[in-house]
């Protein structure tokens, strides 16, 4: 028996020692749910014993950095300087054009009772160091400052992946690129969804897109907000190949739009809230603005007689009245998205009766589209778009006002002149609930 | 015993010194988990840990302390990532144990047989993490064929030119 053991002792050990290992795996296995939890002293000591030193190179490593770009190397940075001033300001301007859009995208999501999810608070976070097999990182933030697991972690770029375990003053992030790792995507044009996950050669790709779909190179990829992690909209990166997979599906590389690759600072969304949507004063525009914008060759009169004009308008109907009623409650209105062009009708009078979401294109917009947002824009005239150009055409002597030169993000296509002849007045209470059918065909 | 006899041959057992033995898989672990930072491919093709665990396996030519040491270091890189704690030590005490039974049978000085033993070592480790993580541990794995022989073949050549570096260290028993 001893010659045995003498014999088979390394192997003996052998098999104990992985013995030892199957059975701590197994362990760790059964409990599932947290695995870095179960285990968290053991990994607690490995983390503190390697990120002080991770820490230590990565100051020193910035410190010089530092000093070397921010007093020696300084060739090009006046260039540079009025380079960044001019895109200032060409920014600034595309800023005023966008927040027009967006300021008409919140008020239809408030009209359809949307829920979307705002970041309402981020930490910076530098990276300090990675696992070294595993694709993720370590950040120098954690419990101390507010964070939690299953946060998402982003760049100014696109989204970076998510806080995987949480130490008092360190966190480990898990890169979209690790295999392990799941973010649901669309993409930005098509309307497609899918599930992005890393490869085992660290890349990215965008799984469960059917092979009969038509997917361009160059496509942006943004987050769909079904992971319930990532916020909808932000960007994940652009289609770099497409291909055929197998089990009928697209075979789709993306291009991450953060560089995975050099990250040296994140952000942390510690807080994001899920609220409706809300339109903002911004976009409070009286129907006379809008009568004003659509009927350029109504010539401006002066001050003194656009109020009298205005005073008799006042008088002869309640329309004019009507629209400055608009005015003050831009948001209390029981119309919804059923218009066509939506735009035109944020400060008009409707009737309520007209109230029609169309719930069932909302609910049926398929896998593709983002929800009901999309399949609402596009839904054909209805009489409420009709009755409320009607409405807001009888109110035309109001319309020689000067103010109407005030910016407006109406389209005036929604009040077209082609529109009919001012019929029956709209009644202004709201009789319906416009959120019930809303909220049918909300995504969330 | 200075010297063992295998088979005929005059194979030169070695050890290291404790600094060594500690300081160098920890500055392994350390530059696999800190390089990536700047070359994120890097965690991807290469195995640092795993180069080290060849080499003392194969200097000191003793299966049980082969095997303690893949363990050993296994387990750590198993603490630094996500992955539950033992999928990396299996695979690290199966190629140590095999290291050092390969190196009191083969004479693994010159390059050529170094660059031919970490090839193969590091498909056995890939092989042996694969099986586990993926059919015992349930994790989401794939594997790809060029991929393992294209890091195979990145370890191998940088494992010749780690393995001369660490040759210094040796010191005769």
């Amino acid at each position: 028996m001893e010659s045995v053991l003498g014999r088979y002792r390394n192997l003996i050990i052998l098999v104990g020692v992985l013995f030892l290992q199957v059975l701590g795996l197994a362990v760790q296995v059964k409990r599932q749910g947290n695995d870095a939890e179960h285990t968290r002293l053991i990994r607690v000591w490995a983390v503190g014993a390697i990120t002080p030193l991770e820490r230590a190179v990565i100051w020193f490593q910035s410190g010089t950095g530092n000093i070397w770009h921010n007093y020696f190397y300084l060739r090009g940075v006046r260039a540079e300087n009025r380079q960044l001033k001019e895109q200032i300001e060409q920014m600034r301007v595309e800023q005023v054009r966008l927040s027009e859009d967006a300021a008409q995208a919140r008020r239809l999501q408030n009209l359809l009772a949307f829920k979307e999810q705002f970041i309402s608070k981020t930490v910076a976070a530098q990276v300090i160091g990675t696992s070294g097999t595993d694709l993720s990182i370590y950040i120098d933030k954690g419990e101390n400052a507010g964070l939690k697991r299953d946060m998402a972690v982003i760049t100014a770029d696109g989204i970076v992946g998510k806080v995987l375990v949480v130490y008092p003053s360190v966190s480990q992030v898990l890169l979209v690129s690790d295999q392990s790792s799941g973010v649901g995507a669309i993409l930005e044009k098509t309307r497609l969804q899918g599930v992005l996950r890393g490869t085992a050669n660290g890349e990215v790709v965008l799984e469960r897109v059917m092979s009969d779909e038509q997917v361009p190179v160059g496509e942006t990829v943004l987050t769909s907000g079904g992971d319930r992690i990532f916020p909808k909209g932000l960007p994940i990166g652009t289609v770099a190949k497409v291909s055929n997979g197998k089990d009928l599906f697209l075979n789709i590389k993306i291009r991450p739009a953060a560089n995975l690759s050099k990250l040296e600072e994140v952000l942390v969304l510690v807080e994001k809230q899920d609220r409706q949507a809300t339109a903002e004063d911004s976009v409070r525009v009286r129907a006379a603005d809008i009568l004003a914008q659509r009927l350029p060759s109504v010539p401006d009169k002066p001050v003194a007689d656009a109020k009298a004009v205005e005073g008799a308008a006042a008088g002869k109907n309640g329309v004019a009245a009507n629209s400055n009623a608009v005015k003050s409650q831009p948001q209390s209105k029981p119309d919804t998205g059923a218009a066509p062009k939506p735009q035109g009708l944020a400060g008009s009078p409707k009737p309520a009766g007209v109230v029609a979401p169309k719930p069932t294109d909302q609910t049926s917009t398929a896998p593709k589209t983002t929800g009901a947002g999309s399949s609402s824009t596009t839904t054909p005239p209805t009489s409420a778009s009709k009755s409320v150009s009607a409405g807001s055409s009888s109110s035309l002597p109001a319309t020689s006002k000067p103010k109407a030169s005030k910016p407006i993000s109406a389209d005036p296509n929604g009040l077209a002149p082609s529109t009919p002849p001012p019929t029956a007045p709209a009644p202004t209470t709201p009789q319906a609930n416009p959120q019930a059918p809303a909220n049918e065909g909300s995504p969330q | 015993m200075p010297i063992t006899y295998t088979s005929g041959e005059q194979v030169e057992v070695y050890r290291f010194s404790i600094p060594v033995t500690i300081g160098v898989p920890l500055l392994a672990l350390f530059i696999q988990a800190f390089v990536p930072l700047r070359f994120p491919r890097f965690a991807v093709y290469f195995d640092l840990p795993l180069l080290v665990t060849i080499f003392f396996a194969m200097a000191r030519r003793n299966p049980i302390s082969g095997l303690l040491t893949g363990s050993i270091i296994g387990l750590a890189q198993d603490m630094l990532g996500h992955n539950p704690i033992g999928i990396y030590g299996i695979a690290k005490t199966v190629v140590g144990y095999g290291a050092s039974s390969l190196g009191v049978k083969l004479d693994v000085e010159n390059a050529g047989a170094r660059l031919l033993v970490t090839l193969g070592f590091y498909l056995v480790h890939s092989a042996v993490y694969f099986t586990v993580a993926r059919w015992m541990v349930n994790m989401n794995q794939s594997w790809v064929w060029w991929h393992g022989i294209l890091a195979g073949l990145a370890n191998a050549v940088v494992g010749v030119m780690l393995f001369f570096l660490l040759d210094k260290f040796k010191q005769r028993t």
